[in-house]
């Protein structure tokens, strides 16, 4: 494994730092679900995937990566900031007018890393699953990875989209889901229960892991089992288990912090729990 | 107007010319002649008198036809054509191959081809994502499901995107007939249209059909195609250019501008041989692409005549008539009426049945000519 974990962890440090600053920085966003996946992008992208900051849309030859629940842009941003596709100052503009950081990503505004503009939930499988079909008809060997919610999941295409891989054996895709349990009006058990999900995929005819999210050994660990198992005919699911607001202790385990911004004296208490690794932007 | 062999036409009393009484397709005859005199020498169309009283009567274009078929056979042989000139064309289809007549591309092709099943939405962003590595995906369903049903992957995901993906849309508006409202969608280029940077074309023929559907190919950004499932004169030439966002003079005209998409620009030409059997000179003009509007050619035209009719199938809410609208009442505001289903859902019946029924026919576009001179002459 060519992952340092201790570098990966210095760099998710980072990376949550840069969260609560983005959010705090325009009053709005989604905290939550960003630290919830800190160690996944971290991974993916300073690990798992082989891909090229100086960005091409079309990707050949690399691993692509697609935000299906858009929303946790903020941990996005950060991560494609420090693995070069731009400089990490443009992060002070998330949000903000004139601003190529949208509240949800897009390619509208041309941002380096962005391939599809995702927010509206449950698109974002049907589309990696149309790079993957690409992938294969240019002969493209890499690999294409993509992200959910657990709570998009309650979004009809991702059914259409999840009966469609296996049937068609697109094995060079690898999707995770982001399995917290909650979502804006609360748990999703709760909100509309999604029942047994490694069931679900299974008999689906997913091949399908699972891994601590917030552990970075496990979630390096997992991405490469992942990976060694493509090309089998079977896509590949990841259930992760991950905690929202994972790292800043009043933030995590609710979904109160799904979408809200802390304010000066909760930022306050946040950095004070994130140590400064790579230097703020 | 004067048939071809002197006699009077049968045009008016059924909707379209049997082959048997046409001769050459697209035999244009606008020189005049001893028999038909110049329409300059008869047009008084600026005066009150020119609503249709004139006893003298004008001339315009022939159009003919040997042969009748849909337009959606037209996509069918346009999308081969397309596979065959560029190897990054592939289809997808939701369950409807033989409807968007795609057998022809999928046997020559079949590992460009994608078969999504009964998941519109699913066929929406996987074509999204195969752009990214360079394909041109052309996705093939019912325009009700090509739309409505998927409006928000096509916005987010191609629109906004701006994503290379061409949705071919068949069996648009009420002509598909017997299946009834459920299907018959009369709202989609109105949707389509509202999209930034969507293309938006609405083909006539089935030669026309074709050669937009091979010059979609060519064309990078995303495309809204309507066609459909009627069989319709094919009067357009078979080895046409098609010009996404130019619009195609039919005929040229002094007293009123008809202004048509879709299989109307036939219906178009019959009420124009009607009209100028009864003095009144109309320009028609072919708007295959509804968005961007060719709004030189409306603006050209319309300074000429002076008065309007559009012509679709589709609610009058947001389709051709409101671009054409827009574009004259921030210009050079003039009467314009429509042909177009009046906000209503459609119904059962055959396409015939039903472009009687809701309007949508030479009659219709013959009274609502005459109704907008009128009005016309009432303002001058």
């Amino acid at each position: 494994m060519k992952a340092d974990i201790q570098e990966l962890e210095k760099t998710a440090s980072q990376i949550r730092r840069d969260i609560v600053r983005m959010v705090h920085g325009c009053q709005s966003g989604h905290p939550g679900g960003s630290l919830g996946c800190t160690e996944y992008f971290t991974a993916l992208y300073f690990s798992a995937m082989n891909h090229d900051p100086k960005f091409n849309m079309d990707g050949i030859g690399e691993d692509l990566f697609f935000l299906s629940n858009g929303h946790i842009s903020p941990v996005f941003y950060s991560t494609l900031a420090h693995a070069g596709y731009y400089d990490k100052a443009e992060l002070a503009t998330f949000r903000k007018l004139n601003s190529r950081l949208q509240g949800h990503p897009t390619t509208h505004e041309h941002l380096p890393g962005i391939r599809i503009a995702s927010g509206s939930l449950g698109q974002g499988l049907s589309v990696a699953i149309g790079a993957a079909l690409a992938k294969k008809l240019n002969g493209d060997k890499s690999l294409v990875f993509t992200l959910h919610g657990d709570g998009e999941l309650q979004e009809g295409q991702i059914w259409e989209a999840a009966m469609f891989a296996p049937h068609n054996k697109v094995d060079n895709l690898i999707s995770t889901i982001d399995v917290n349990g909650q979502q804006i009006d609360g748990p999703t058990n709760l909100v509309l229960s999604l029942g047994d999900l490694h069931a679900k995929w299974v008999a689906f005819g997913w091949d399908v892991l699972e891994m601590k999210g917030n552990d970075m050994a496990d979630v390096v660990k997992t991405l490469e089992l992942a990976k060694s198992r493509t090309g089998q005919g079977k896509p590949i699911m990841i259930l992760m288990h991950t905690e929202m607001g994972y790292g800043v202790d009043f933030m995590a385990g609710s979904h109160k912090w799904h979408g809200v911004a802390p304010n000066d004296e909760q930022l306050k208490l946040a950095l004070a729990q994130l140590e400064e690794t790579l230097g703020d932007y | 107007m004067r048939s071809e062999d002197g006699g009077e036409s049968k045009v008016g009393k059924q909707l379209y010319i049997t082959p048997q009484n046409t001769q050459t397709r697209s035999q244009k005859t606008t020189q005049a002649t001893p028999q038909n005199p110049a329409p300059e020498t008869t047009n008084q169309n600026h005066t009150p008198q020119a609503t249709g009283l004139r006893p003298q009567k004008t001339e315009m274009k022939k159009y003919t036809y040997t042969d009748k078929k849909d337009t959606r056979s037209g996509f069918g042989a346009g999308l081969l054509e397309a596979g065959r000139k560029n190897d990054q064309v592939v289809a997808l289809c939701a369950d409807l191959i033989g409807s968007l007549k795609m057998n022809d591309f999928i046997k020559e092709f079949p590992e460009r081809f994608v078969q999504v099943g009964i998941a519109e939405a699913n066929m929406m962003c996987i074509a999204a994502g195969m752009t990214i590595g360079g394909k041109i995906p052309f996705t093939g369903t019912f325009a009700n499901f090509s739309t409505g049903r998927v409006y928000d992957q096509i916005r987010q995901s191609i629109a906004y995107s701006n994503k290379n993906v061409k949705v071919c849309a068949s069996h648009a508006g009420l002509t598909l007939g017997e299946d009834g409202a459920t299907h018959q969608i009369l709202e989609d280029i109105g949707l389509m249209k509202m999209l930034p940077g969507m293309t938006v074309i609405n083909t006539c023929d089935y030669n026309q059909t074709k050669a937009a559907t091979i010059a979609i190919a060519e064309y990078e950004g995303p495309v809204y195609l309507r066609f459909g499932r009627p069989v319709v004169p094919i009067f357009t030439d078979a080895d046409q250019k098609f010009e996404i966002g130019k619009a195609w003079m039919v005929n040229e005209g002094a007293d009123v501008s008809i202004f048509a998409t879709g299989h109307l620009v036939w219906q178009a030409i019959l009420a124009g041989e009607i009209l100028a059997e009864q003095g009144i000179d109309a320009e028609i003009i072919n708007i295959h692409t509804i968005k961007p509007l060719d709004a030189e050619a409306v603006l050209k035209s319309v300074a000429k005549t002076g008065c309007v009719v559009t012509a679709e199938e589709h609610n009058r809410l947001g389709g051709l008539g409101d671009s054409i609208a827009q574009v004259l009442a921030t210009h050079t505001p003039a009467p314009q009426e429509y042909i177009a289903v009046n906000d209503s859902f459609g119904e059962s019946g055959t396409p015939e049945q039903l472009m009687t029924k809701y309007g949508l026919d030479a009659e219709h576009i013959v009274l609502a000519a005459k109704k907008v001179i009128e009005r016309k002459n009432k303002n001058a």
